[in-house]
């Protein structure tokens, strides 16, 4: 299932690739090139080889674990993308966290206070929140945190060799930025999740026994809750990936999001096609925790096992 | 001091077309060791009289009156002083025994769950405890079982569950909402054997609510005839059922399935469906259904006129109404 899903997506990315306008050996040697010279590097990086003869290469190099030489820079991929690897899975994690965080906090408030002034608190937020688009809320964090109180700086990483501290510190905002819109959705699945649950017959039973609202919200409704809410994380997970690309550009970020558009930019195919597989993989990874999770959470899931 | 006084509860609910009383004074008291039935049609406030009783009336719901249980009233206690009422002094058991446990949880955890709140027992000792009730109320295979979850259970063993965590700490009252409707018949009647064993083991007060009058009559000693959110009849279970006073309790009677009986003709039925409440007339509820109203019926709601000994009915025609014709048994 999952190996099916990665050659599909190797497949997509390849075809898509392939007809994207303008070729590596081109866009190297710039616009004056005599066309014999463009043929000659076009020859040795290997594109005159044919689509399929190429395509089956790649994936046996990814087999291997061998990534190949970008065009552009000559230097291993898996170095470009172990590099921008270092920032950007740091990136995607501190912004999920913060997702759910901020999701968890203000859908629950807004359930408990439902039709109620947290309620409206709370979903005028996540309205603002879906509507905000993150370049645009990233440039308003930098002329505000940056520019204006100068609490972070506006843009760039320090490196993790500058110690953890610093290196967090420059990934704050463009966390804040990647999952404003992420936990704004978020608060609207827990709040309509958790309401849900609410109306169920077993909440009014946990009540009959004694439990107060609190308790049955802690108990038993934030876990039956957590189904349909971890569904949307895994689909969210895979949008917060695609949004570094925007905000690592904002943020003049070295990661993978910037290696890949870069590397668009210089018709760097070979490196392109393993940062995009690379991501591929981590969202289909992520997915299959997901599948797990599920099983943890719900025991009517593992019967039918 | 009876056990459970309820006086003059009337229950507001916030209705599409606004306020409506769905529970309009109405007046009982129960002892322990008692049995008593709330019955009548779908919507003529018997749940909701029971939601009240335990303090657990949905959202929007206002309710005036008073509801005493051992002298304190409980529409004037706090919320956090209803937690430590309800499962504790009161249990309750609900209709839909497939949707009313928690399908996350493990049904040990569920019994054991009021055990831990209201007598503060350690995880292991509630344990223990569920496990006993458990066998108590003879789940089948009760140790094994102990670690399943709801959806592993039939119905019938997921009421037997919830009588156990309704029992759990002992209350001094059982309030059963239409326990076995949800069953089927042999289920049904192995259930209410069930409650009846457990209530009188322990002493306890039983208020039982269903539409179904043969569980009315096989299980209360005392029945009360709700309409349009009022008892229109109320007495000994066997006066009730022998006397039908009230036009509506004898509409009920004709109106209910026998096996065997009539057979290939159709049942009897009350002409005209129950009002919603919005619409309920000033009067006498059932006035607008009812083969003896009068002008007079429509002008107050009836007072309970005395019909026996502990028994009485709502209806100013009470002459004309037992002198009806009963339906064949």
């Amino acid at each position: 299932m999952f190996l099916a899903t990665l050659i599909g997506a190797s497949v997509v990315i390849f075809v898509v690739l392939e007809v994207l306008p303008g070729n590596a050996a081109q866009t190297m040697l710039g616009p004056d090139a005599t066309p014999q010279t463009v043929a000659a590097l076009a020859h040795k990086l290997g594109l005159d080889r044919p689509p399929v003869e190429r395509y089956v290469s790649w994936i046996a190099g990814l087999a291997h674990g061998d990534f190949g030489l970008s065009y552009a820079y000559g230097t291993p991929i898996a170095d470009l993308i172990e590099n921008g690897l270092a920032v950007s899975l740091p990136l995607a994690l501190l912004a999920m966290l913060l997702t759910t965080a901020l999701a968890l906090g203000l859908g629950i408030l807004a359930a408990a206070h439902h039709r109620r002034l947290g309620d409206l608190g709370a979903m005028t937020l996540s309205q603002v929140g879906i509507a905000v688009p993150n370049f645009w809320l990233a440039i308003l964090l930098i002329l505000f945190f940056a520019v204006r109180l100068r609490w972070f700086a506006a843009g760039g990483f320090p490196g993790w060799d500058a110690g953890v501290g610093p290196a967090l510190k420059a990934l704050v905002l463009p966390a804040v930025a990647l999952a404003a819109v992420q936990a704004a959705i978020l608060t609207r699945v827990i709040r309509a999740a958790v309401l849900d649950v609410m109306r169920e017959d077993f909440v009014r039973t946990a009540r009959a026994k004694g439990l107060s609202r609190a308790a049955v919200l802690w108990r038993h409704v934030l876990r039956n809750a957590l189904i349909p809410v971890v569904t949307i994380m895994g689909l969210q997970f895979a949008n917060l990936v695609a949004g570094t690309v925007v905000v690592e550009n904002v943020f003049y970020l070295p990661g993978l999001g910037r290696l890949v558009f870069q590397s668009i930019a210089n018709r760097d195919g070979v490196v392109v096609r393993d940062a995009i597989m690379l991501l591929v993989v981590m969202v289909v990874a992520v997915n299959f925790l997901i599948d797990i999770l599920y099983l943890v959470i719900d025991p009517r899931l593992r019967a039918r096992r | 001091m009876a056990l459970l006084e309820v006086e003059e509860l009337t229950v507001r609910l916030a209705t599409a077309r606004g306020p409506a009383d769905a529970v309009r004074g109405v007046s009982f008291s129960l002892d322990r060791g008692q049995t008593l039935g709330l019955t009548g049609e779908s919507g003529s406030g018997k749940s909701m009289t029971a939601l009240a009783v335990i303090a657990l009336l949905p959202e929007g719901a206002r309710a005036t009156g008073r509801v005493l249980l051992n002298g304190e009233d409980l529409l004037a206690a706090s919320e956090r002083r209803l937690c430590a009422v309800r499962g504790n002094r009161i249990g309750m058991i609900f209709q839909e025994p497939m949707t009313a446990l928690d399908p996350l949880h493990s049904v040990v955890r569920q019994v054991a769950e009021p055990l831990r709140l209201h007598r503060g027992l350690s995880a292991g000792a509630a344990r223990a405890e569920a496990l006993r009730l458990l066998d108590r109320v003879r789940l089948a295979d009760a140790h094994r079982s102990a670690a399943a979850y709801p959806h592993q259970l039939s119905g019938g063993q997921r009421q037997r569950v919830l009588i156990a965590s309704a029992l759990a700490c002992g209350p001094d009252l059982l309030v059963a909402d239409e326990p076995t409707t949800a069953l089927d018949a042999t289920t049904q009647s192995e259930i209410l054997d069930l409650i009846a064993e457990l209530v009188d083991e322990d002493g306890m007060a039983l208020m039982l609510i269903s539409h179904d009058l043969g569980v009315m009559a096989q299980n209360v000693t005392r029945t009360l005839v709700m309409y349009g959110g009022s008892i229109v009849e109320s007495g000994p279970t066997e006066a009730v059922f022998s006397r039908l006073a009230h036009p509506y309790t004898r509409g009920l009677h004709a109106a209910r399935p026998r096996l065997g009986v009539g057979r290939g003709k159709r049942l009897a039925a009350i002409p005209g469906t129950v009002p919603e409440i919005a619409d309920l007339p000033p009067g006498c509820p059932f006035a607008g259904r009812c083969p003896l109203t009068i002008a007079a019926c429509s002008a107050a709601i009836p007072p309970p006129l005395p019909v026996g000994p502990g028994h009485a009915a709502r209806c100013i025609r009470l002459e004309a109404a037992l002198t009806l014709p009963k339906a064949a048994d």
